[in-house]
């Protein structure tokens, strides 16, 4: 079952669609879902799909194809650090690395105590900011250097 | 029309058709793996790619619409290069495993990477590796590495059979074809992706690995199962069936087959066939020869005649026996002085009989289903008991048609309903006078006296009045009879009932026959009533047992209406002949088994729904000693020396059955001289409703190994509303004990709120109920 918060915004996007369009909001149903428990799975899934009246690969087609749903857990922030050939030319390999080495923990993984999960992303559009990464898929922070990354972390770890 | 130049050559093409369609009419051939006429455009393998006048780069020909005055270039210097260099991408990734792979000799992408593919790859780093997936036990996915991802497999699902099953999850170099949380695929039409798979990647359970495409010999056939008539491909290697491949008729079954006509061979080749006559005496069975075994059965039918009178011979034979096996048995029972003889062992009203114009047929041809624009569906489990025909309207719902619904059970028909009523049998006559009703005040029309009563009787309910409303908006209307409607008590007022709504709306109405020869057992003649002669019809010959009964593909206790009543006739009978292609339970209650051939082994003729008269030949020779039925029955007649039995081959049969006129003046749905009830029978107060599951209908699928480990062939369950459950204290998923009369059986019961009150669906045709009794009735639910 979905839970009332995702089944209400759920609907406040199915607003925005015709009665027979239903499933044009699995994007935003599956988002939310991630939002509440920072993972989707496929009990989810068959929720989504139950709900907005699709069939279940459906749902899953899109849950897959889409590199911002998270389909295990990935700790309680989730930093994903962009790849891509902007970040690459001024050095998100080693930026990679550093947070690998300070973690412990290599891509598509999660800290022991369950803080921190670690994934290579896509571009951001904010190629002016690179090296970066994002915090929860929410949060941009860019410039980075060692000294930021241990900032930004140490903070993090207080919450 | 728009005109436009392909390689030079002219045509003259409706707007918004594609460049390859306009191609494919020209006779020239652009290479593709993810186009098929009969599925959308994906346009993602690329393969089409054409050069097009004033285009800058290529285009694929697959969703390029045409444009007037297009020149288009298919093997320009500029489209062949676009085309090598997406086979060279197409290869990179798959595995260079042609010698070991099920689909080498007959695969797509073998065929053009001759054409279009370097001789050795530029490609040297690791290729990617998908897993293999377990969808079932039809359709193998073990090797998807050699997927290219063409989507027709999702496609199919999706576009014909009506379900996503198969989904492309992941993406770019990750994408793969797979099914949600590794689920199988359940669809009643999963060959046809097999068919659809240009590569190795979706290939034959059964088939895998038995022989190679170039080994076969095709033979054409005829299905033997549901009344659409499918057009088979036979592949037959060393005088053995090794698989069943679709022939394209677009009027009948398309390029399609469903997984019964496909799959159902390996019923053909099962252990239990019957391979020699068989005599019992002493309580024991005895091979025989054939003579011996024939003067066995000729001297046994003629004391019968002499002691108890020909009456008391008895005739049946399912449906699914050719048009020749029906004509010649009940020409052999008359022969001998009797007129008991039915093809329509499951059906239990017979009041219609002599009182119709024809043969019931479909009222249309198969084609013309996905003109319709409005249907009336009554009692039909449409999707498993027609498969391809329910595909059909599933594509007329597409195109806006609306399908209305009156039914006992409420099975997802994978379409959209525009109305439904579901309704315990005892209600369905009653629904179908609310709609004449409804019909006759829209129409301002004065309703005929035969239904006058029944119909003022009933008080609207709103449905009925959608569903008449519905009906009234349409300009194309059918009312389609399915097999449960065909079987329940009330058959031939359903009949008379949707007689008069398709009268008031301009509808043609008519039935979704049972079996193969539905319509060809009307027209041998396999029936009780022939001129002013009655004989006793497939239920009375049961409830009065007869002294000796000749069974012509007959599982008496899974083909007949009420199986407890059938079995205790053919136990207090002084002879059981059986023609059987099978060893089955007859063994317990016949004397006789006369092993014959099914399809695959003689010539035969199936008139199917709509009418079409289809003969075909042997594909293989019989199996042991056994020998075309309509043989054997030819030298019974022969020995009884009864007159009219020196045919030399089958189409002399055929064409003394059929007579000189056309099929079509001897179909006829219409009702005369019958009065619609308004009372209903009384009840109990549970009543069964079943359905025969779509791998138990005949002797041939009950024995298809692969077909039955599919779900739809798991074991039946009973399935009552949860109110219901309550009521007697039951829980879901506890046994329970059914009883009708005095045979039971024990089931898991279920929960199924779909279901109305006061019925408990019990499958028939499976052997768990067997002991049961008629397939609508009364019946009693206690915990086991």
């Amino acid at each position: 079952m979905l839970s009332e918060q995702v089944r209400e915004k759920t609907d406040r996007e199915l607003k925005k669609y015709p009665p027979d369009r239903k499933q044009s909001a699995v994007m935003s149903a599956l988002r939310f879902i991630q939002d509440e428990k920072g993972w989707i799975n496929t009990e989810d899934m068959a929720d989504v799909a139950a709900y907005l009246d699709m069939p279940q690969m459906s749902v899953y087609e899109v849950a897959t194809f889409y590199n911002m749903y998270n389909l295990k857990p990935m700790g309680r922030h989730t930093l994903t650090v962009c790849t891509n050939l902007s970040c690459q030319l001024v050095g998100a390999t080693e930026t990679l690395n550093y947070i690998k080495n300070k973690l412990g923990i290599g891509v598509g993984e999660v800290t022991a105590d369950g803080k921190f999960g670690l994934r290579e992303g896509e571009c951001q559009n904010v190629c002016d900011e690179a090296p970066l990464f994002m915090i929860n898929n929410k949060k941009t922070c860019g410039h980075l250097t060692k000294e930021k990354i241990d900032q930004i972390l140490a903070e993090l770890d207080k919450e | 029309m728009i005109n436009i130049e392909i390689d030079g050559k002219h045509i003259e093409v409706e707007n918004g058709c594609s460049v390859i369609d306009a191609a494919d009419r020209l006779g020239i051939y652009i290479p593709h793996f993810c186009y098929h006429k009969k599925l959308s455009i994906a346009a993602n393998c690329r393969m089409c790619l054409v050069q097009i006048e004033k285009a800058p780069k290529p285009l694929p020909a697959c969703a390029t619409p045409v444009a007037e005055g297009m020149k288009v270039f298919t093997a320009s210097e500029q489209a062949v290069k676009a085309q090598k260099g997406v086979m060279e991408f197409l290869l990179i990734n798959h595995p260079l495993d042609c010698p070991i792979c099920d689909q080498g000799g007959e695969c797509e992408l073998q065929d053009l990477a001759v054409g279009y593919g370097g001789s050795a790859s530029r490609y040297s780093e690791e290729k990617r590796v998908v897993l293999h997936k377990d969808i079932g036990p039809l359709v193998a996915a073990e090797e998807m590495s050699r997927c290219i991802n063409c989507t027709r497999c999702v496609r199919f699902g999706t576009e014909i059979g009506g379900a996503t099953e198969l989904g492309q999850a992941f993406r770019g170099e990750h994408a793969e074809i797979m099914a949600f949380m590794s689920d199988t695929v359940d669809s009643e039409l999963s060959g046809n992706m097999i068919d659809l798979c240009p590569v190795g990647a979706l290939t034959s359970k059964p088939f895998r690995y038995s022989a190679r495409t170039w080994e076969l010999s095709r033979r054409k056939s005829i299905s033997p199962h549901d009344s659409l008539g499918s057009n088979l491909a036979v592949q037959v290697k060393n005088n053995h069936v090794m698989r069943v491949l679709p022939i394209e008729n677009e009027d009948i079954n398309e390029c399609w087959l469903s997984d019964k006509d496909r799959f159902s061979y390996e019923g053909l080749n099962s252990t239990e066939r019957l391979t020699k006559p068989m005599i019992k005496q002493g309580g024991k069975w005895l091979e025989v020869e054939w003579q011996v075994a024939l003067e066995y059965v000729t001297n046994g039918l003629r004391q019968i005649v002499h002691k108890a009178g020909a009456e008391h011979i008895g005739a049946l034979a399912t449906p699914h026996s050719t048009l020749e096996e029906l004509y010649l048995l009940q020409k052999l029972v008359r022969g001998l002085g009797s007129h008991n003889v039915d093809f329509r062992l499951r059906q239990s009203d017979f009041s219609a009989d002599s009182k119709q114009t024809g043969a019931p047929w479909l009222g249309m041809a198969v084609a013309d289903i996905n003109h319709v624009d409005r249907f009336l569906l009554v009692g039909s489990f449409l999707r498993k008991d027609h498969p391809l025909l329910a595909s059909r309207v599933r594509q007329a719902t597409k195109k806006g048609a609306q399908v209305n619904l009156i039914h006992a059970t409420d099975d997802d028909l994978l379409m959209p309903l525009a109305n439904k009523e579901i309704v315990p049998p005892t209600e369905m006559t009653t629904v179908l006078a609310q709609v004449l009703k409804a019909l006759a005040i829209t129409k301002q029309a004065t309703l005929d006296t035969s239904v006058q009563e029944a119909v003022q009787s009933v008080t609207l309910s709103a449905s009925a009045q959608a569903m008449a409303d519905s009906l009234a908006s349409g300009e194309r209307v059918a009312i389609l009879l399915g097999n449960f409607a065909q079987q329940h008590p009330q058959a031939s007022q359903l009949q008379l009932l949707a007689q008069h709504i398709a009268a008031l709306c301009g509808a043609t109405f008519g039935f979704l026959g049972e079996a193969a020869n539905s319509v060809g057992g009307y027209l041998a003649q396999a029936v009780p009533f022939v001129g002013t002669a009655h004989g006793m019809n497939a239920s009375t010959m049961l409830a009065a047992p007869r002294k000796a009964y000749i069974l012509l593909n007959v599982e008496a206790e899974l083909d007949t209406h009420n199986p407890q009543q059938a079995l205790a006739a053919m136990n207090a009978a002084d002879m059981v002949v059986a023609l059987s292609a099978y060893k089955h339970h007859a063994t317990e209650y016949a004397d006789v088994l006369l092993p014959i051939a099914p399809f695959t082994e003689t010539s035969g003729t199936f008139v199917s729904s709509e009418g079409r008269a289809q003969s075909f030949k042997g594909t293989v020779q019989p199996s042991g000693e056994a020998r075309p039925a309509w043989k054997v029955l030819r030298v019974l007649g022969n020995m009884l020396n009864i007159s009219g039995f020196d045919y030399n081959n089958s189409e002399t049969v055929r064409d003394e059955a059929l007579g000189s006129a056309d099929v079509s003046a001897k179909l006829g749905n219409i009702l005369h001289g019958m009065t619609a009830q308004a009372t209903t029978w009384n009840v109990a107060e549970l009543q069964r409703v079943s359905d025969v599951p779509i791998y138990a209908a005949d002797a041939i699928v009950r024995r298809a190994a692969s077909l039955q480990k599919t779900r739809d062939a798991a074991t039946p369950r009973a399935l009552m509303h949860s109110v219901e459950l309550t009521k007697l204290n039951l829980k879901p998923g506890e046994m329970v004990k059914l009883t009708q009369g005095h045979g039971s059986a024990r089931l898991t019961i279920i929960a199924d709120d779909s279901l109305p009150h006061g019925i408990v669906r019990v499958a028939a045709g499976h052997a768990i109920t067997a002991e049961l009794g008629a397939m609508f009735g009364d019946i009693m639910v206690d915990r086991a």
